[in-house]
């Protein structure tokens, strides 16, 4: 499962579209539609991405939000605070559901 | 494609040049950095530098008239022991001088006077600043040229350079690795913002440049494997808007063994003037200069990707 993914296959993503194409092309203008500034800048929205893509750890979205951090003009120090939120609130709804778990023990426990 | 093939299929004309305003002069390849990103792999083991004779060439040529500007650049330009001559020639022929300088080279051994010579000579300097950032500056340019640079730059702006009325001062941007720019008027209000409040610099305007794939920057590429997807991004990236503001259109540059090219890129390669026109200083004509065919090849992508560097 070493090369399970494929830096080549990022370049690949548009054969997705070859079945059910209307279907990739609403995704890929409301992709490229949501990136575009607005009452948040380009470098915000870029932020939020790269957070997401480790949040989800997906390797081509890391790959391609690392990239497009640095060509926002943003530093390893940016890009390691935004790791850093991501992970912080991905744990913290890891730890928040340790609620769940005394819900549960309470509801059975005497 | 080829960047020729795709100049071809969008104007069925190759790339010519439109005017001569610009004189870019390369005196040597010497340099008291080694840059990773540097094009011209210039460095202090470099033996290329601008002979007398050559410099002496250049001036003709700038009192003939016809040119605007004169762009000096190495190398560090200021290694070359006739560059007095040539900058103090040039302003005296009423050219607009421009300097390009890594600011380190103030801080040399025998470069003492450099300061009040620059500013005696209202030379309009142009200075390589990757980063506001100390890791990535001497990352790319080596240690403690973060420290010499912003030491520099605020010896500069005490001398008057850099403000609203002054010398004018700019900073040139160049990204760390194998990616685009910033857009260049935001990077541009960030670093104004930052050296303002970090150091206390102020600069007229910053200047972001994409790298282009020759030399070290080149070496770089193939190293890590990069090349070829770099390569991609700067084709696919190619913007035609870009074509009408090439620099390469109105200027041309003069290696430091006098030999024409149509930019500092095309000289590291040595891919001359197109034959059939002036190939050296001692044949430069203007007009037929202004007239020429620009000669091209994949690294123009470069020039050509996204908002264009030039």
């Amino acid at each position: 499962m070493g090369d399970y993914y494929k830096e080549e296959d990022l370049d690949r993503f548009g054969q997705i579209g070859k079945f059910k194409p209307e279907l990739f092309k609403k995704f890929m203008d409301w992709y490229n539609a949501s990136l575009q500034p607005g009452a948040l800048t380009k470098r915000e929205k870029v932020l939020i991405g790269l957070g997401v893509a480790h949040a989800l750890q997906c390797p081509y979205c890391i790959d391609a939000y690392t990239k497009s951090s640095l060509e926002e003009g943003m530093s390893l120090e940016h890009i390691t605070e935004a790791v850093h939120v991501a992970a912080a609130v991905r744990s913290g709804a890891s730890l928040i559901h340790g609620i769940q778990a005394h819900n549960a023990a309470e509801k059975i426990s005497l | 494609m080829r960047f020729s093939e795709k100049i071809q299929a969008l104007q069925e004309t190759p790339l010519t040049a439109s005017s001569i305003d610009i004189l870019q002069v390369n005196v040597g390849y010497r340099c008291n950095l080694a840059c990773k990103h540097c094009h011209v792999e210039g460095g202090p083991d470099r033996q290329e530098v601008m002979s007398r004779e050559t410099v002496d060439a250049v001036v003709k040529v700038i009192r003939n008239g016809g040119i605007k500007t004169v762009d000096i650049t190495g190398g560090a330009p200021e290694l070359n022991p006739h560059f007095p001559v040539l900058v103090e020639e040039t302003a005296k022929a009423g050219c607009q001088v421009v300097v390009r300088t890594n600011l380190a080279i103030f801080f040399e051994e025998g470069m003492e006077h450099l300061f009040s010579w620059y500013d005696r000579g209202q030379i309009e300097i142009v200075a390589s600043l990757p980063s506001f950032r100390r890791e990535q500056v001497d990352r790319v340019r080596g240690n403690g040229i973060f420290e010499k640079s912003i030491a520099a730059l605020r010896r500069l702006n005490c001398l008057g350079y850099g403000g609203d009325n002054g010398r004018r001062l700019n900073l040139v941007y160049n990204p760390a690795g194998a990616f685009f720019p910033p857009e260049q008027s935001s990077l541009e209000a960030e670093y104004k913002k930052e050296l303002l409040s970090l150091f206390g610099i102020t600069f007229n305007r910053l200047y972001t440049f994409a790298n282009i794939p020759v030399g070290r920057f080149r070496q770089f590429l193939v190293r890590t494997g990069n090349l070829e997807k770099y390569m991609t991004k700067l084709t696919d990236a190619f913007n035609p808007e870009t074509l009408c503001g090439l620099m390469c259109r109105r200027l041309v540059s003069v290696g430091w063994d006098g030999r024409l090219y149509d930019c500092d890129f095309n000289q590291m390669i040595g891919l001359g003037i197109t034959e059939g026109y002036p190939g050296t200083i001692g044949d430069f004509d203007i007009d037929r200069l202004a007239a020429r065919k620009i000669a091209v090849d994949d690294h123009c992508f470069g020039c050509t990707a996204g908002q264009g560097s030039t």
